[in-house]
C-alpha cells in the first residue's frame, strides 16, 4: 500500500498470454490485460467461467499451463523462495468465505501476518492491528472470535487481515456473496473508501451486478464459451453500447432467450 | 497513496530514505522529535522505542513531532504516529508538518479511542467460580448422555421393530470402515500383546519349572479380560474419534440442521447405523483379537521348548465356555458405549474448524474412561455371580 508511482498509468499487474485450468485442461487460454495502480478492477462473469481460478492463479496458489502474472515487474508463477515471499508481502487476499482463524479473535487474526512479517514489539503490532479493524469499522469487536460476528463483519474482518501488512494489491474474491443488500452496500462503500484514502489497489472478483457498478474503474469480462475475456472497460458503457449481445444479457439480467 | 503520488512525491520503495529520529528542544521549552525517511513496518522498529524513551524523558512539557522529513508513511508508519500522540493528554503531543496525503491517513482514526482496546478480554474468574463452572458443564455433560442414551435407546427400538426403517446402505459401509479397515492393526496389537504376555511371565516361571502354566496365563487374560478391552480401546481410538469427526463436521456445515429441517431424526439417521455396525463389528473383531493373540502366546512359548499342542491342551484344560462368554459379552457393550461416545461428541461440536478436533478428542478420552470403568463393573459382576 502507499508505494509511489511515477504516473497514474502505472501498470501494477500484467497478465500475458496466460492458459489456467485444471489437470492440464485449460479452462481460460491466452488471457492478456493490465491492471493499473490504485484502480479498483473487477474480473466478472457468469458462474463456472473461471473468475476465482483466474484469481487462483494471480495470486500463485495454482500453477498456470502457460504464461505469466506479472506483480509490480516479478512474475509470481517462476518466482521462488525469498523472492516470491517479497512478491506475497505486496499482495493481501479476502477469500470468499473470509477464512478467518476460527481459535484466534479478530485481532489475532491481523496480528499474525504482522508478527511472522515485522520485528516490532507486541504492543506496537497490536495497536496496528486494532487501527486495522478500526478502519473496518471493527474496533469494538477486537476480542471477538469469528464465530461470534456476522458474515458481513467477518468479510470485513478478512479485509483487515488482507491490509495487515499494508499491501500494494488487494484481491477478494465474491466480497458480497451471501451478504444482504445492506450489507453488500456498505461493504462496497468500504472498498470505495480504502480505495480512495489508502491508494490501494483493488483486484475483486464478483458477479454481483450492484456490487461492480458501485466500486469498479474497470472490468474484464469472462465467458467460458470462448474460454477467454469477451469484454473489458468501464462496466457502465459495457451495459449500454456493446455490441456483444451475451454482454448486454449479462449487465441487463435477462436469462438466456431458450428459458425466458 | 493516490492523493500522495499526485502531489509529487518522488522516493523509490526499492531505494528507501534512511529512517530516523532526531531529539532536540526548543527555546521556548518543547520536546522536537524530527521524524526522517520511511515509516514502515520494516523500518520503525528502533525510531518507535527512540520515540516513546523521548516522550517519557520529558516530562510536564509539550511535545512536536516533526514529519517534514517523513518520505513515505504507511498503515505502520501511522500507527507509530498515533501511539506518540497518545503517550501524553490530547493536545501535549502534535504532529507537524506531515504531508497532506499522510495526513489523510491519520484523520481516519479517532487517536484516543484507538489507543485503548475498546474490546478487552473479559475480566479472569476465581477459583470458586471456575470451580463452579466446571461443575455445572459436567452436570450439563451428564444431562446431555442420559438424553442421549435415551433418544439412543428409543431409535434402536425402533430400529428393531421397524428394519426396513435403517438405513442399511450406511450399516454396511460402516460396517467396512469400522470392521474389515481395522483388521490389520487389531491383529498387529493382538499378535504383540500375546507375545509380550507370554515372554514376560515366561522368565519369571521357568525358574519354578512352571513355564507350562504360562499358556493357562495368556489365555484366560486375553478371552476374559484383555481382547475384549484392548479391542475396544484400539477402535474407541479409531472409529470412535472418526465418528465424532465425521459427525462434528456435518454439525458444522449445517448437514444435521439440514437433517432435522427434513424432518428427519439425526439420531435415527445418523447414530443408529453406527451402532449397528458396531455392534455388529466389534464382537467379531474381539474373536479375531483372541485367536491371533493365543497365536502369539503360542509361537512365544515354542521358544520355552512348549509345542503348540501342548499349548492347545493346556488352554482348552483352563478356559471354559463361561470364560470365553465373560469376554464375549462384554465386546457387545463395549461397541455400544464406542460408536454411542463418538457420535454424540460429534452432535456436541460447536462452531470452528478446532471444535471438530476437540470433539474427536473428547470422543476418545470418554471413551475409553468409560470402557474402563465399565469393565471394573464387569469384574464385580462376574465375582458376585461367581463367572
Amino acid at each position: 500500500m502507499n508505494e509511489p508511482r511515477d504516473d497514474d498509468d502505472k501498470v501494477i499487474i500484467q497478465v500475458r498470454d496466460l492458459t489456467v485450468g485444471y489437470a492440464g485442461v485449460p479452462l481460460l487460454e491466452h488471457l492478456n490485460f493490465d491492471v493499473k495502480a490504485g484502480e479498483i478492477f473487477v474480473i466478472l462473469g457468469g458462474s463456472g467461467s473461471g473468475k476465482s481460478t483466474l484469481l487462483k492463479h494471480m495470486i500463485g496458489l495454482d500453477e498456470p499451463i502457460a504464461g505469466s502474472v506479472l506483480i509490480d515487474g516479478d512474475d509470481i508463477v517462476t518466482a521462488e523462495g525469498d523472492a516470491r515471499r517479497a512478491i506475497l508481502r505486496r499482495i493481501g487476499v479476502m477469500y470468499q468465505s473470509g477464512a478467518l482463524f476460527g481459535s484466534m479473535t479478530l485481532s489475532e487474526n491481523v496480528r499474525l501476518p504482522l508478527e511472522e512479517y515485522t520485528d516490532l514489539t507486541s504492543d506496537e503490532i497490536e495497536l496496528i492491528a486494532r487501527m486495522k479493524l478500526s478502519l473496518v469499522g471493527l474496533a469494538l469487536f477486537t476480542g471477538h472470535v469469528p464465530a461470534e460476528i456476522s458474515g458481513g463483519m467477518q468479510k470485513r474482518a478478512a479485509i483487515a487481515r488482507a491490509m495487515a501488512l499494508d499491501p500494494m494489491i488487494l484481491f477478494l474474491d465474491e466480497p458480497s456473496a451471501g451478504l444482504d443488500p445492506i450489507t453488500s452496500a456498505e461493504l462496497d462503500a468500504l472498498i470505495k473508501r480504502l480505495s480512495r484514502n489508502l491508494g490501494v489497489t483493488f483486484v475483486v472478483v464478483t458477479h454481483e451486478l450492484p456490487s461492480i457498478f458501485a466500486i469498479a474503474d474497470r472490468v474484464i469480462m469472462l465467458d467460458r464459451r470462448v474460454k477467454g475475456i469477451v469484454a473489458e472497460g468501464d462496466p457502465r458503457k459495457l451495459r449500454d453500447e456493446s455490441k456483444d449481445a451475451w454482454v448486454r444479457q449479462f449487465f441487463n439480467r435477462e436469462a438466456e432467450p431458450a428459458l425466458a | 497513496m493516490l492523493h500522495w503520488f499526485r502531489d509529487g512525491a518522488r522516493v523509490s520503495p526499492r531505494n528507501p530514505a534512511v529512517t530516523a529520529l532526531a531529539v532536540s528542544d526548543a527555546p521556548d521549552g518543547r520536546r522536537v522529535l524530527a521524524l526522517s525517511g520511511r515509516l514502515d513496518a520494516n523500518s520503525i522498529r528502533d525510531v518507535w522505542a527512540e520515540g516513546r524513551r523521548a516522550i517519557a524523558a520529558a516530562p510536564g512539557r509539550r511535545v512536536v513531532v516533526d514529519a517534514s522529513k517523513v518520505d513515505y508513511c504507511d498503515g505502520a508508519g501511522v500507527a507509530l504516529l498515533v501511539d506518540l500522540i497518545s503517550r501524553r493528554k490530547p493536545g501535549e503531543v502534535q504532529v507537524a508538518n506531515l504531508a497532506p496525503a499522510f495526513e489523510t491517513l491519520l484523520q481516519q482514526f479517532d487517536l484516543h479511542a484507538i489507543a485503548h482496546d475498546q474490546d478487552p478480554p473479559p475480566k479472569r474468574r476465581g477459583t470458586i467460580d471456575e470451580v463452579g463452572l466446571y461443575a455445572a458443564g459436567m452436570a450439563a455433560d451428564m444431562r446431555a448422555q442420559i438424553v442421549f442414551i435415551g433418544e439412543t435407546t428409543a431409535a434402536l427400538a425402533h430400529a428393531l421393530l421397524h428394519p426396513a426403517s435403517v438405513r442399511w446402505k450406511d450399516v454396511w459401509r460402516i460396517c467396512e470402515r469400522v470392521g474389515a479397515d481395522a483388521l490389520p492393526i487389531v491383529a498387529l496389537i493382538s499378535f504383540l500383546l500375546g507375545v509380550i504376555l507370554a515372554f514376560e511371565s515366561a522368565i519369571p516361571m521357568r525358574r519354578f519349572g512352571a513355564e507350562i502354566f504360562v499358556a493357562d496365563l495368556v489365555g484366560l487374560a486375553m478371552l476374559r479380560e484383555l481382547g475384549p478391552l484392548m479391542t475396544a480401546i484400539l477402535l474407541a481410538g479409531r472409529s470412535g474419534a472418526a465418528f465424532a469427526a465425521e459427525i462434528g463436521t456435518m454439525t458444522v456445515n449445517q448437514e444435521v440442521d439440514a437433517l432435522t429441517t427434513m424432518g428427519l431424526d439425526p439420531v435415527r439417521f445418523l447414530v443408529t447405523p453406527r451402532i449397528i455396525a458396531a455392534l455388529l463389528m466389534t464382537p467379531l473383531l474381539t474373536l479375531f483379537a483372541d485367536l491371533i493373540s493365543l497365536i502369539g502366546g503360542a509361537v512365544t512359548l515354542t521358544s520355552f521348548s512348549i509345542p503348540y499342542v501342548t499349548f492347545i491342551h493346556e488352554v482348552e484344560g483352563i478356559v471354559d465356555y463361561a470364560d470365553f462368554m465373560a469376554g464375549f459379552v462384554k465386546s457387545f457393550v463395549f461397541a455400544i458405549l464406542i460408536a454411542g461416545i463418538g457420535c454424540l461428541r460429534g452432535l456436541q461440536t460447536s462452531a470452528g474448524a478446532s471444535s471438530v478436533g476437540d470433539a474427536a478428542t473428547r470422543a476418545v478420552v470418554s471413551g475409553i474412561v468409560l470402557l474402563v470403568a465399565v469393565d471394573g463393573l464387569f469384574s464385580i459382576i462376574y465375582y458376585v455371580l461367581d463367572i
